[in-house]
């Protein structure tokens, strides 16, 4: 359903060197560096897998994150998804998919939530019938049926973040992409992300694709996990075989081992 | 179009969330272009008409550019305020939705304080349209209209056209003030009062012309030759609506295959 073959992406960043005379010179003369954010990622997705993305800051996560979800154009490579280029048929493909940036809203501030998500509804053109479906669904199974009426500032954390992936699944997307979820949050508020997100994957077949930091998220919701690095795919598998290799290990230090040995 | 206005009403319900605020800058707002128009008055007084345009004339030209601007700045807030939208990564947001980027931008804010600047410039238009002697017909009412509309298209655009600046750099925004505030300050006085170099750039580059004299000059009934086409000049304006939303559009995949 998802297939992601060779994408390349390199970004142009602009040189600052130290001490006034160089910051003078940059007004009129800009050097640049080219920065691979990603050297040639393939991979494929089943319909219905949840995988965890993950991989140091830096590593090109969230690069891949947006080439996937159609806002950013690849250098190189092919990307299909559902049938869809991302990129080229940009409003097209994106009804057929929810995205959760952990760190940014996508809720109107100072209203009830229930408006942003009348909103939501006219954006993207839902029907009545499923709204109003998807709707109970959603805040039934996320628990956020007293925090309709209630303004967004006035959230906590933990209850935004329940909203926000409500909103995201308003249209009934068949993939969700969820940028560091559970980013801030506290343990209550975690596991009751994780599972939903279990929920929704096991009834209604949403293909789920999560980067994150924590890897106890990583345990307790990933089939499979993709670890990249520095714009390679360093692993693709299950997260025990790649325990299992490591003995143990922690994480980190795995991603560090993994490193060395691809000399990177 | 629908969805413009439920992203106003949503808009709306934030802004009554800040009366207090939404009073104060639309009290201030009310008396920015007041004393302007103030200066105006006294200069006139003191020279009694500048190459052949009496006060109320000019008045007439003051409010309809002052009610355009108002206007697009109300609606076109989105795309003044656009490089917060660039930093912040909303903008990426406004990229996985299933719609087109330019509603979204404009959907994206609407500055409601603005209300008090259009009260005033409608005063002005209202108190001009009543003292300047003209015999008003249905067809100067219709050309007053469109002066308005095309004008509110006119700075709109120049607005698209600094937001897109910020895909190249996120500081630029300063220089496109000189042609939104800059535009305004010149446009409300007819343009024969200024040089040949600055009609021009004022009627062929940036079409303010085409929205205040020109259309002027058959309201007031100075125009030579068929006042039709008079009557219609400010659609050419509008026209400059076009190349800014072009020029948008290149700006949008640049964002998109440069990602900053």
């Amino acid at each position: 359903m998802i297939q992601l073959e060779g994408i390349r992406k390199t970004f142009k960043v602009a040189k600052r060197s130290a001490g006034l005379r160089q910051a003078l010179k940059a007004l009129f003369v800009r050097e640049y560096s080219q920065v691979n954010a990603l050297e040639g990622i393939s991979f494929s997705i089943r319909e219905g897998e949840i995988v965890g993305y993950i991989g140091p800051n830096g590593a090109g996560k969230s690069t891949t994150i947006k080439i996937m979800s159609g806002i950013l154009l690849p250098d190189g490579g092919t990307c299909s998804i559902l049938g869809y280029t991302p990129w080229e048929e940009r409003v097209a493909y994106v009804r057929n998919i929810g995205v959760v940036f952990g760190q940014r809203t996508q809720l109107w501030w100072d209203v009830p939530v229930l408006d942003s998500f009348e909103l939501l509804k006219d954006i993207y053109l839902i029907p009545p019938g499923e709204y109003r479906s998807n709707l109970a669904l959603l805040t039934e199974t996320l628990g956020i049926g007293d925090l309709l009426q209630t303004p967004v500032r006035q959230l906590s954390l933990g209850q935004r973040m329940r909203c926000e992936i409500a909103a995201s699944l308003l249209h009934g997307p068949r993939i969700l992409f969820l940028d560091e979820p559970t980013i801030g949050l506290d343990a209550v508020s975690k596991l009751a992300v994780r599972q939903f997100v279990k929920t929704i994957n096991r009834e209604k077949g949403v293909t789920v694709i999560l980067t994150t930091h924590d890897m106890s998220d990583i345990e307790a919701l990933a089939d499979r996990i993709l670890l990249i690095g520095k714009g390679r795919l360093l692993y693709d598998g299950k997260l025990e075989e790649l325990r299992g290799r490591f003995e143990s290990l922690p994480m980190d230090d795995i991603i560090v081992r993994l490193y060395r040995e691809f000399r990177l | 179009m629908n969805l413009y206005f439920r992203y106003l009403t949503i808009l709306f319900k934030s802004q009554l969330q800040y009366r207090t605020s939404f009073w104060l800058l639309a009290a201030g707002q009310f008396f920015i272009p007041f004393f302007v128009f103030a200066g105006v008055y006294f200069l006139f007084q003191r020279f009694g008409e500048i190459r052949g345009w009496t006060f109320y004339e000019v008045a007439l030209c003051f409010g309809v550019i002052h009610m355009a601007f108002s206007l697009s700045e109300c609606v076109a807030r989105g795309f003044d305020s656009f490089s917060a939208l660039v930093v912040s990564g909303d903008f990426d947001r406004l990229l996985v939705r299933p719609r087109g980027t330019v509603v979204q931008v404009l959907g994206s804010k609407f500055e409601f304080s603005r209300v008090g600047r259009l009260v005033q410039s409608l005063f002005v238009l209202i108190w001009a349209v009543t003292q300047v002697q003209v015999e008003w017909s249905a067809a100067k009412a219709v050309t007053l209209l469109l002066m308005v509309v095309c004008g509110v298209m006119i700075f709109t655009g120049i607005f698209i056209l600094a937001a897109t600046m910020c895909f190249w750099t996120i500081q630029g925004l300063e220089a496109a003030n000189i042609f939104t505030d800059g535009g305004r300050e010149m446009a409300q006085y007819p343009l024969t009062i200024y040089e040949k170099g600055i009609r021009i750039f004022f009627t062929f580059v940036i079409p303010f012309g085409c929205v205040n004299y020109l259309p002027l000059l058959y309201v007031l009934d100075k125009q030579e030759g068929s006042g039709f086409l008079y009557m219609l000049i400010p659609l050419a304006g509008a026209l400059f609506l076009l190349p800014c939303l072009w020029i948008w559009r290149i700006g949008v995949r640049r964002y998109r295959s440069t990602g900053s």
